[in-house]
């Protein structure tokens, strides 16, 4: 048997992507049910000359590696939702600053405490807006660990191209759940590399000018370029201004750069999705549930089909628009009391086609749930 | 190099209020730093939110102004990246000591070689005067319209309890001595605190009849002494500046570097 085929948890997966995308510094804070990512990487990136850090706490952890960012490393933090609750104002902060990190939510049963041992998909709005002020973000989510494997190494790819932090959403159930992981043979994903500045020192260099892509290249802290990182609207070199000018640019800069590019960032997956009455659209754990259901109903010739989003943010509008335009009904899998399913509606021509199958109990949306609601929805009955 | 290489000039006037004491703290530091000839791109400043925070605008150093209290977590992540960086963190003592103060005793802790600078001014100055961990009792601020009856942290049997190997202390009155403790603790091998009274005329000194600003440095003078001194001996109020502590202990990012190899071994 091939030593690249694992037998893991979804955890475990995350933090193995993390080092073929290039993780050499971490830092976080022990919480349910991330604590393995952490734990992993406290053995893993000591034996690759990595640096690891346990903070104090999660807000520590995440200003930590914002400031490694900035000496050119690759970052990483993972948490669950109380940890990720403390770092909404240091994400706002790397959004601001547009510091390439990459921030992992193993979601749990909330708010407050919650369900610290149970699957729950109740962080997917608070991934979108829970650091104040108008922002755009990027939030991927994966159902398997293959898929967690992939997108992590994304996560780190976009990261650096949008100089962004990008958020990983994964949930209880894929995180401690083991299943077959193949480890992808060096150079088989491809990875992005942070983009140094081709300015020469003495020159006056623009660590927030955009290049004609849309891009900035970077200077690593201790090189020869000086320059000012603040969380105050700022120009081109840093400073902070409140010049309605500046203000507006900057902020029209931080949101397009990602919003404007959703079409681009759309990650997803299609089950039958051509001929279907029933579209089912979900992603994360429920995806699993939902495409066992779709699988079955298949054989026995039921015309349903399933689009799997990889993609949470920036919502991909235009995709479930057209995906969605032929179907009779829509119904949106999540373990959450809607949080997808608002978008879905937002992005359809008629949102009263659109439906929720979901559990909020702390208990793993089974198949035969969704068939229940399936059910309703078709007015046949449970 | 000369002070006003240490500048961006362009920058200037500073915000910093009339009589203000942060512009003489930041007059010390860069004296400090000229005299050990640091050049600019081996120091990395990180600040967090408030007056004080603003000194790393001024500052021709790689910098990085961060979020309310959070700056040492931040300048933590720096340092283990770079090790051969010289990290220094100002803060203000709401910043360091209120909203920052766990990350402030983990970094003590953790004996990490960051220079810590506490510009005490016993006020929160951007936001208008209210009390700080730092004011003390009996202290009148726009949040203690009846005197305050908190008591304040004393910095430096904080910083050596939480595990400091340079504490020090120091006012905006006693410049050379400033200079001279700051230098120490730049060169100084692990988490260093210097806690430096500094004035804040506008605030403080209004709000609670402490006079101008010369007045207020003229306090600093009258009401502390050099540690063990005959004066602090015969009146036990007086305060001690001075270097409390100095002492070697592992630092943090040597120590991980023996882990990697460690580590490393193992494979």
């Amino acid at each position: 048997m091939s030593e690249n085929i694992k037998f893991i948890q979804g955890n475990e997966a995350c933090a193995e992507a993390a080092v073929y995308a290039g993780l050499n510094f971490y830092a976080g804070y022990p919480i349910t049910p991330s604590t393995e990512i952490t734990e992993v990487l406290a053995s893993r990136l000591p034996q690759i000359g990595g640096k690891f850090l346990q903070m104090e706490d999660e807000i520590a952890s995440l200003c930590a590696i914002i400031g490694a960012s900035l000496t050119g490393c690759k970052v990483m933090t993972a948490t669950s939702g109380p940890g990720f609750s403390l770092m909404q104002e240091s994400l706002g902060y790397a959004i601001m600053a547009e510091i390439p990190c990459v921030i992992v939510n193993v979601q749990r049963g909330g708010p407050s405490t919650g369900l610290p041992t149970h699957g729950s998909q109740g962080d997917v709005n608070q991934a979108r807006w829970g650091t104040h002020g108008d922002h755009a973000i990027i939030a991927l989510t994966a159902s398997n660990h293959q898929d967690i494997f992939a997108l992590t190494v994304e996560a780190f790819n976009l990261a650096e191209i949008y100089r962004t932090p990008v958020i990983l959403l994964l949930d209880e159930v894929v995180a401690h759940m083991r299943e077959r992981l193949v480890i992808p043979q060096p150079g088989e994903l491809p990875l992005v590399e942070r983009l140094q500045t081709s300015v020469k020192g003495g020159v006056d260099y623009h660590p927030y000018l955009p290049r004609e892509d849309g891009r900035l290249p970077m200077s690593d802290f201790g090189e020869v370029h000086r320059y000012n990182v603040t969380g105050l609207f700022h120009d081109m070199w840093g400073f902070p201004s409140s010049d309605p000018r500046t203000v507006h640019g900057l902020l029209r800069h931080l949101v397009d750069k990602i919003e404007n590019r959703a079409n681009q960032l759309a990650r997803y997956k299609e089950y039958y999705i051509e001929d279907a009455k029933h579209l089912l659209v979900s992603y994360g754990s429920s995806a699993r549930s939902t495409r066992h259901v779709v699988e079955k109903r298949r054989s026995r010739g039921e015309r349903l089909g399933l689009l799997e989003l990889q993609t949470l943010w920036p919502f991909p509008y235009d995709i479930i628009r057209e995906k969605c335009a032929e179907a009779q009904s829509v119904i949106v899998v999540e373990q959450n009391m809607g949080q997808i399913l608002q978008a879905v509606k937002l992005a359809v021509e008629q949102p009263e086609k659109v439906f929720l199958a979901n559990r909020i109990d702390g208990v793993f949306i089974r198949p035969s749930d969704i068939m229940n609601i399936l059910r309703l929805i078709q007015g046949r009955g449970v | 190099m000369a002070i006003k290489a240490y500048l961006r000039e362009r920058f200037f006037p500073h915000l910093w209020c009339p009589g203000c004491g942060h512009g003489m703290v930041l007059n010390g530091l860069l004296q400090a730093i000229e005299k050990m000839g640091l050049s600019r791109n081996e120091i990395v400043m990180v600040s967090g939110i408030g007056c004080s925070s603003r000194i790393t605008g001024y500052v021709d150093f790689h910098t990085l102004h961060t979020i309310h209290g959070r700056a040492l977590a931040f300048a933590t992540g720096v340092k283990m990246a770079r090790p051969e960086l010289n990290l220094i963190v100002p803060m203000g003592d709401g910043d360091a000591l209120a909203i920052g103060g766990n990350h402030f005793i983990h970094a003590a802790r953790r004996n990490i070689d960051i220079t810590a600078i506490v510009m005490n001014n016993r006020i929160y100055g951007m936001t208008g005067g209210q009390f700080s961990p730092l004011s003390g009792e009996d202290v009148r601020a726009t949040t203690a319209p009846y005197l305050t009856i908190d008591p304040g942290f004393d910095v430096v049997e904080l910083s050596t309890a939480a595990g400091a190997t340079f504490v020090a202390r120091t006012t905006t009155y006693h410049i050379q001595q400033m200079t001279d403790i700051i230098q120490q603790a730049i060169l100084h091998e692990g988490f260093s605190v210097v806690e430096i009274f500094s004035q804040c005329p506008t605030y403080f000194g209004r709000k609670n009849k402490a006079g101008d600003a010369v007045d207020m440095i003229a306090y600093f003078k009258k009401n502390t002494t050099p540690i063990d001194s005959k004066a602090k001996r015969e009146n036990p109020d007086l305060i001690e500046r001075g270097i409390f502590v100095q002492k070697e202990k592992p630092e943090y990012c040597s120590q991980y570097e023996k882990l990697v190899q460690k580590a490393m071994k193992g494979r």
